[in-house]
């Protein structure tokens, strides 16, 4: 290379170096150099919220922003999947189950600086259950008969049909000022943290609220920083643009951090679930034993291995061990292609078949529709992937059901109830598991709920209603600087308070 | 000179106009439905309705059309289906990234690329004439996201000269942290177009070498630089000149690429998103706005020219074209 041009070169770099590093010798990223309270923590994320209302389509990054740190609920998920008490202080539940009474805790405010009132609380519910309302969990809430505000206090909710889940499925009501407008772009709850700006498409930043009702958070402040794309995340990490990445999605990256003093890789349990969900309505997946050889051929272990490198781990369900009905069924799910052989013949494909495999176009779907096409191949079975949006995804497999089988990550927890409703996209269509998921939300202790559920998912199991491949890790990479940072996300939920530094 | 300027306005905003209801168009016809973007698995057929009611992509197309042109006209872009923000202000917010980001690349490209492309043809029977030749055609054949990981991995993974990506939060409050973090990305997007560029300055500056004009200029007594000052700049500044407009064009519209490498919120990653989300509003007004930055562009890169070079100013003159 000409010595010249070498030159140029260098001086050009050292030029704009020069002129970037001169004016005011900025500590790289912008993170605060201050140890302990004063401390703002940068979050590195993948998931930037799509609007700051949870009940118009902010998605999971609104979740994982504001749950517990700009909006509390009646009630909280810990992070270790307990439910307790936040803006409910007391509540008691009549008899017949059917009447719940919330005494609400005193003193708390919203950030605008109006005190919490019942009238609040039914706002808030009510508007979850809405015309308008988008919210994931509005079908959950439906056996809500009335909402009511006898005091300023109290906040009395009446059901038309016992429901176990409605102390959980509360925790994901936040809790908003009645009064306030527009909560789309702007916010107003009671939480630790204040919405401080949103900058589209890069950062939104959270600062102390000082009217609190509880304990100051253990740091001055998050960031949360937006990344498209992991390897740019992992980059923010390493030069210390990012302080914690809230969930590692690239696991050829961990190399980088795996031994490396400045990190910590802390690894919990996650809720997200990878499946091969079959069109159970049509042939030939009406058939259990055509799904069981399915099932049976592909070496789920194998494929995990792969993809996370001795992370995550086989579930044999659709249920998480951090939901109270988790059972290890990994026995109903073994891989043994001579078994799928036979299973094959005996359902009537002993020379296989062919179908389309409907994948969405991220990660880790097409890798592990790859894979299962090279498993299945081994059976004689023919698969074509058929690679689509996930905008498509909620066209054709979502709503029109137009489908054979398809590939699709699951993330909520509590979610094996969704194999009681015979109209949901996988068109499983079971009355004994029906019956038992409907009286499990009637039941009357969890004890009874956790037997009942328990039964019907380890009947899915038996019919592999869909073919849950694997659960997915649940890793979080943080500078070792940082502690008291929460490890599992629940539902995508990452409280922030409690993170210091240093 | 008014008359020119008059008639290419009109065309500009007809230029806007015939954009603006293409891909109005264009978009309506791909499949997906805006609404999904707003919804999880859970959602019901009702809530669906729903959505799709509120952001009113359930009206009749004419209708919308119709009340978007009309916003357009009062410089309103509309409201996001997703996000429920005015469009308008995030494309200025955007822009305050994407603009700056392709002048100074273009300015840094063209101020490698004269002298590099100038030497490469006044020394092409040297070795290092060669050379530069053959760096140039390298540099074309390179991807420029490569380029953008390479700079990345050296210079803010191993070295921690500059940050890998981000833009400050507070935008241009702090000019000097607001250029650390262009810094990289205007490196990439230079060093690509300077690539091109260098090939388009040599071979212009090849032309006006074997000119007979400048052989007469020597002749008459001028210097070698004289000659070339005088006469051989103007002559290769002409074609030159067109080719900048369109590199320029090129890379408002390409730095979608370098804005995703380096997570810079600018129009391009706003396009992307507003693409993945079926955003209507938001998709329509980026590219509105950048046709609109394009056509200027143009109009510039001609009006730059008419300048430089007196035989399109006669023209004008005549009121011919």
């Amino acid at each position: 290379m000409s010595s010249k041009l070498a030159g140029v070169l260098a001086a050009l770099t050292l030029l704009v170096a020069a002129c970037g590093s001169g004016t005011g010798n900025t500590p790289r990223g912008g993170s605060s150099a201050a140890p302990g309270s004063a401390a703002t923590i940068e979050v590195g994320s993948l998931y930037e919220p799509q609007n700051l209302d949870n009940i118009a389509g902010g998605g999971q990054g609104v979740t994982e922003a504001f749950n517990g740190n700009v909006y509390e609920g009646l009630f909280r998920l810990t992070d270790a999947g307990k439910v307790e008490n936040l803006l409910a202080e007391s509540y008691k539940v009549a008899d017949d189950g059917l009447t719940y009474t919330f005494k609400l805790r005193q003193g708390v405010r919203f950030h605008s600086g109006k005190a919490l009132t019942a009238a609040d609380v039914t706002n808030s519910i009510e508007r979850v259950l809405a015309e308008d309302s988008q919210s994931a969990r509005k079908s959950n809430l439906k056996v809500i008969k009335s909402v009511t505000a006898p005091d300023d206090a109290t906040a009395v909710v009446e059901l038309s049909s016992r429901s176990i889940s409605l102390v959980y499925n509360l925790s994901y009501v936040w809790i908003v000022n009645a009064a306030a407008k527009d909560l789309t772009t702007a916010a107003d709850g009671t939480g630790p943290y204040r919405l401080g700006a949103w900058k589209r498409g890069s950062t939104l930043s959270l600062a102390p609220f000082s009217g609190y009702w509880g304990p100051r958070p253990a740091n001055g402040g998050v960031v949360f920083h937006y990344f498209t794309e992991a390897t740019a995340l992992n980059n923010a990490l390493l030069t210390g643009a990012v302080d914690i990445v809230t969930s590692q999605q690239s696991p050829d990256a961990l190399s980088q951090f795996t031994g490396n003093p400045d990190y910590k890789i802390g690894e919990g349990h996650s809720t997200t679930k990878l499946l091969l969900a079959f069109n159970d309505r049509r042939a030939p997946f009406d058939k259990p034993q055509v799904r069981r050889a399915v099932a049976a051929a592909i070496d789920d272990a194998k494929l995990l291995e792969s993809v996370w490198a001795g992370h995550g781990s086989l579930i044999g369900s659709m249920v998480p061990p951090t939901d109270p009905w988790y059972e290890d069924l990994t026995s109903l799910d073994r891989h043994d292609v001579e078994q799928a052989k036979r299973d094959l013949a005996a359902a009537g494909y002993a020379q296989g078949f062919r179908f389309t495999l409907d994948t969405p176009n991220y990660d880790p779907h097409p890798t592990a529709a790859t894979f299962i096409k090279g498993e299945l191949a081994k059976v004689g079975i023919t698969v074509d992937i058929n690679v689509i949006t996930a905008d498509e995804w909620y066209t054709k497999v979502y709503k029109n059901r137009d489908f054979a089988a398809t590939m699709q990550e699951h993330v909520n927890d509590r979610d094996v109830v969704w194999y009681g409703d015979p109209g949901f996209y996988w068109g499983y269509d079971d009355e004994q598991v029906t019956a038992w998921v409907a009286e499990a939300e009637r039941a009357k202790t969890t004890e009874e709920q956790t037997a009942l559920l328990k039964k019907a998912n380890r009947r899915i199991a038996e019919n592999a209603a869909s073919d849950w491949i694997y659960l997915y890790p649940q890793i979080v990479v943080a500078s070792s600087a940082l502690s008291g940072y929460p490890v599992n996300g629940l539902n995508s939920q990452f409280y922030a308070y409690g993170i210091k530094k240093g | 000179m008014a008359r020119y300027l008059l008639r290419r306005t009109a065309f500009l905003l007809g230029s806007l106009l015939a954009a603006a209801g293409l891909l109005f168009l264009l978009l309506r016809m791909l499949p997906g439905d805006p609404a999904n973007a707003l919804l999880s698995v859970g959602a019901t057929p009702e809530q669906i309705a729903a959505a799709r009611r509120q952001i009113g992509s359930d009206r009749p197309l004419a209708e919308q059309f119709w009340t978007w042109l009309t916003g357009l006209a009062r410089l309103d872009f509309g409201t996001s289906f997703v996000s429920r923000l005015p469009v308008g202000p995030e494309i200025s917010a955007r822009l305050a990234v994407t603009v700056p980001l392709t002048l100074l690349s273009f300015a840094l490209a063209v101020a490698v690329a004269v002298p590099v492309g100038f030497v490469a043809a006044w020394r092409s029977d040297r070795w290092y004439g060669a050379a530069l030749n053959a760096i140039s055609q390298l540099g074309i054949a390179v991807p420029v996201f490569w380029i953008g990981m390479l700079l990345v991995t050296v210079f803010a993974l191993r070295l921690r000269l500059l940050p890998a990506g981000g833009f400050p939060r507070d935008d241009w409050a702090e000019p000097g942290r607001a250029l650390t973090a262009l810094a990289l990305p205007v490196i990439t997007i230079a060093l690509v177009m300077s690539a091109s560029l260098i090939r388009y300055v040599r071979s212009a500056t090849l032309d006006v070498l074997g000119s007979d004009y400048l052989r007469t200029a020597r002749a008459l007594g001028s210097s070698f630089a004289g000659a070339m000052w005088r006469h051989g700049l103007r002559n290769a500044a002409v074609p030159v000149i067109s080719i900048l407009g369109i590199e320029l064009a090129t890379t408002f519209l390409g730095a979608v690429v370098v804005e995703s490498v380096f997570t810079l919120p600018g129009l391009g990653t706003m396009l992307v998103e507003g693409i993945a989300e079926h955003d209507y509003p938001v998709i329509q007004g980026v590219l509105v706005v950048s046709t609109f930055g394009v056509l200027v562009i143009g109009f510039a890169a001609d009006l730059v020219q008419r300048l430089v070079d007196p035989r399109l100013r006669a023209h004008l003159g005549r009121g011919r074209r």
